[in-house]
Parts: structure tokens; C-alpha cells; sequence
């Protein structure tokens, strides 16, 4: 398995064709409390650069970006009545969703972990 | 997802925000503290003992000259004659149309008023006073001063431990104080809904005002955050948002800003359209709305009648912390306002169902004076 991380703080765990995604420590904290979280039904083909999910704090909206092009094969159902699950685990438990990779090429321009931790130090 | 927008000024109590934790973010031009722990808790924690809020970007100012009161009434609807000393007055600076430029406070002291007017709109305000007041009426705007609130149920404890005396005010009412070693002026009002106070302090003694005060493990260090979705409950207009040059004191339910001698007698800008409205009833009205599901409607969203129809717009809204549910306010046409309507909200592209509701959402807890007492 890898981990991989998008300069939108978003982040994609992958095994095979398969790739779970989620947003950062660092996105989670920079959002505050989150009271919604909205992802993806299963089916739903999307491109890189897609707005996948919505996730809203108390003060604003954001949109989760497919960090690489699928098809969803699972949306987190847990985030509907535990949105704040994002804020407790945003790494693990509180993921988004999952899907089956359609151009595993694309994970070539993402970050990984250490790269991505080393470039929060310089925002 | 950060915040990118250059803060331009710094106000007194900057470097005590950062030691506390406080995000820093730009707004009204200055650095200033969205949240310290998180804006839910900090909400929570307002309602249930005392926040400790730092609004010294708003303006304060001094109005002194002979017959302020009058000179007053020609640009703003209140009585400032009949006006006490050492009374608060919520009142609104009005544009020759009707709208509004600013919403504020006005206290009498003696023969002169201070106001305390919104931290984005302050230079405007000056202006529009300077020009609109006779030259005999001087406009000072007391920068050096920060101003500070403390609000909620326990604030008045908080308080009274540091200033004694603080308890004795009633809600719309204040005074001198004098404590650690300096001049105080505070009143008991503030943005929340909830008691409290707020307190004018020289910048540069703000700090060991605000240690003191959090020497009380009762009191927190509150942000911005919290003060909106606290004023949303509350259901309290925030200028630029719910009340802006384009709404009139009745569209926005403000009627009671306009004291009944000035609606004899007229003699503010605007009056004729705004009396106008007083008699015949306002075209749109700012309404509370509540939101089905978990999802926030933000403002800017459209409201839609049962035909789908524009009727207008969202102007706040928001998570309620305090009724965990999503809260809103905005305008639409006077014939769909009544409490219990049921209207539809579209915002990108999704349609949610909404449902006027008495403002505010959360019961006002001032501690008001007793009848009689």
C-alpha cells in the first residue's frame, strides 16, 4: 500500500487499482468543526480535478477534489450522522471514499507523505 | 483552504490573540482571531458561562457639541432627545433613500454621545457624520481605545469580581468604572444574545484587562467565528450581510429603532419612504428560516416559493451549535414571511426545504430591568 497527498490536502491511499480518499490533519484542523460531510454514490465515474465531495465547517463550504480519475466504489455512510469523524480521524477513519483507479499514471504527479509534510512546513 | 487575504493593521490586543492560540485571520482590516479551540466549543462555552470577545476593530466615537441630541436626529431615527444619560440606544444611520449605511450604538454621556458603529464602515461613518452634522459638532474617533465584551450567563460573575459595581448596570446601561488602575467605560449589552458586558479600555492596558478576566477559569477567549453563528442564533442583523444600503429599517424588522415621536414628527433621511413602509407594510421582510437535513445554506442562496419562483435571498446562514441544525436568515416578499411558511432554498444546483421560524432561534436572555424595581 501507498499514501499519497494533492497540494489541495487531500489524500489517497492505494492497493492495487483500489484507492481510498480522504483530506489531511492539516485540512481538517485549517476547516474547524465540521458539521456536513456529502460524498460520492457508488457508480460515479470521476476525473482528476472533480469536485467529489463536499464537506462544510461551521464558518464555510469546501470541495473535495478526485485527487485521481475512477470509478467510486464506496462513499463513507458513516460521515452522514458523524460528520466530525473527519475532525477525529481524518486519516483513517474518516475517509470519503473509494474507488477503482481508471489511469494509475496520475498517481505519478502526487506527493508522498514525507514530501507533503515538508511542504506544510513551508506554507 | 487557508486563509490567503494580507491582513493591513494590527489592533492592541494582537500579540495576546497569538500567545492564546488564537487563527489569525483578515478581517475589517485588521489581523484578527477566528477561533482559539474550535468555533463549536467556543459557541457552547459562550452560552453556558463567559466568552471573552475582543471587538476592537469597531469604532468608537465621541460626538460632543451643543445640542448633539438634536443634531443627531436629522441623520438617524432614534430619540436622542428624550434619550436618558447613561442609556444605550440601537439605532441606524440612514441614507437619503431609506437604506442603511451603518447600524450602532449611541449612549448619552451628559451633553454627548458615544457611538460604537461596525469595524468596516467606521471611516465611512465618520464622513457621513462630519458632513451631515452642523460644523459646531465635533467627530472624535477614539483609536487608541480597545473594546472588549464579555458575554454569557456567567459573565456578570467574571466581571464583578474584577470591577465591582459591573452587576448593579442593567442591560442597555452604562457607566464609568475604575479598575486596575485605569478607566473603564462599560455597559451591559453585546451581540450574543446572551448577558454580558462590553467595556471600552485604553489599547494599551486591553492585555492585563483580558489576563484578568481570564484569571477566571470560568472565562474563555472567544473568535469571530463564534460571534456570528451566536449572533445568527440570536437572530441580530450583521451589517454588510443582513442589512446593508439596499434594506430599509421595516424590510429588516427594525422598527423599533424608529422612536414614536420621530414617526410623527419624520425630520430623518429616508422618511418618507420608510414611514411609508411603516404604514403599508414593506415590499420583502428579513425572515429566520430553518433548513431540513444537516447541510448549511450560506449566504447569497435563493429562496423559492412553492412554484419555484424567485422571492429572494439568503443573507446569512449557517450550523446552529446551540440547536445542532442548520439556521438561516434572508428576505423574501412580505406575503410569504409568515412564520410556519414553507419555502424551498437552492444552492448549487440541490433544492433544500425551509421553513420561516420566529427569529430569534435562541431565546434572549438580557438581563433586563424589573418592572418597577
Amino acid at each position: 500500500m501507498s499514501l499519497y497527498f494533492t497540494k489541495d490536502h487531500e489524500w489517497v491511499e492505494v492497493d492495487g487499482d483500489s484507492a481510498t480518499v480522504g483530506i489531511s490533519d492539516h485540512a481538517q484542523q485549517a476547516l474547524g468543526d465540521i458539521v456536513f460531510a456529502e460524498v460520492p454514490e457508488a457508480g460515479r465515474q470521476v476525473k482528476k480535478g472533480d469536485e467529489a465531495a463536499v464537506v462544510e465547517s461551521v464558518k464555510a463550504a469546501s470541495d473535495v477534489y478526485a485527487p485521481v480519475s475512477g470509478v467510486v466504489t464506496h462513499g463513507n455512510a458513516a460521515l452522514a450522522d458523524d460528520p466530525a469523524l473527519v475532525n477525529r480521524e481524518p486519516e483513517g477513519a474518516g475517509w470519503f471514499f473509494k474507488l477503482t483507479l481508471t489511469n494509475p499514471a496520475e498517481l505519478d504527479g502526487l506527493m508522498s507523505e514525507n514530501d507533503y509534510r515538508a511542504w506544510l512546513n513551508t506554507l | 483552504m487557508g486563509e490567503t487575504e494580507q491582513p493591513q493593521a494590527t489592533l492592541p490586543l494582537d500579540q495576546w490573540h497569538r500567545d492564546h492560540g488564537g487563527r489569525m485571520v483578515a478581517f475589517a482590516g485588521y489581523a484578527m482571531p477566528v477561533q482559539y479551540d474550535g468555533i463549536m466549543a467556543e459557541h457552547l462555552w459562550t452560552r453556558e458561562n463567559a466568552g471573552l470577545f475582543d471587538v476592537s476593530h469597531m469604532g468608537q466615537l465621541l460626538i460632543h457639541g451643543k445640542d448633539s441630541d438634536r443634531a443627531l436626529e436629522t441623520l438617524l431615527p432614534g430619540d436622542f432627545s428624550a434619550q436618558k444619560d447613561m442609556k444605550l440606544k440601537y439605532s441606524l444611520l440612514l441614507a437619503d433613500d431609506g437604506g442603511i449605511i451603518d447600524d450602532l450604538m449611541a449612549t448619552r454621556r451628559g451633553d454627548d454621545f458615544y457611538v460604537v458603529v461596525n469595524g468596516a464602515t467606521k471611516y465611512g461613518d465618520i464622513e457621513v457624520l462630519q458632513q451631515g452634522l452642523p460644523r459646531d459638532i465635533v467627530v472624535d474617533y477614539m483609536k487608541q481605545q480597545a473594546l472588549l465584551a464579555l458575554q454569557g450567563p456567567r459573565a456578570v460573575e467574571v466581571l464583578d469580581a474584577i470591577v465591582p459595581g459591573v452587576a448593579e448596570l442593567t442591560f442597555m446601561e452604562g457607566r464609568a468604572f475604575h479598575a486596575l488602575g485605569q478607566t473603564l467605560w462599560i455597559s451591559r449589552s453585546g451581540y450574543t444574545g446572551e448577558d454580558g458586558f462590553e467595556i471600552s479600555v485604553p489599547g494599551n492596558g486591553a492585555a492585563a484587562l483580558a489576563d484578568a478576566i481570564l484569571d477566571n477559569p470560568l472565562a474563555r477567549p472567544v473568535g469571530l467565528g463564534a460571534r456570528d453563528s451566536l449572533r445568527l442564533e440570536a437572530g441580530l442583523p450583521l451589517y454588510g450581510h443582513d442589512i446593508d444600503r439596499s434594506t430599509t429599517p421595516v424590510m429588516a424588522g427594525l422598527t423599533f429603532a424608529i422612536n414614536k415621536r420621530r414617526r410623527a414628527e419624520g425630520g430623518f433621511p429616508g422618511a418618507a419612504r420608510i414611514l411609508g413602509e411603516l404604514d403599508q407594510g414593506p415590499v420583502q421582510k428579513r425572515i429566520g428560516l430553518t433548513i431540513e437535513g444537516r447541510q448549511p445554506v450560506r449566504e447569497g442562496a435563493v429562496i423559492l416559493d412553492r412554484e419555484g419562483s424567485e422571492i429572494g435571498r439568503i443573507t446569512s446562514g449557517g450550523h446552529s451549535p446551540s440547536l445542532q441544525r442548520p439556521i438561516a436568515m434572508g428576505y423574501v416578499a412580505a406575503a410569504l414571511a409568515e412564520e410556519g411558511t414553507a419555502l424551498k432554498i437552492e444552492q448549487s444546483g440541490k433544492l433544500f426545504d425551509a421553513t420561516v421560524t420566529p427569529l430569534p432561534f435562541v431565546p434572549h436572555r438580557y438581563h433586563r430591568k424589573q418592572p418597577g424595581a
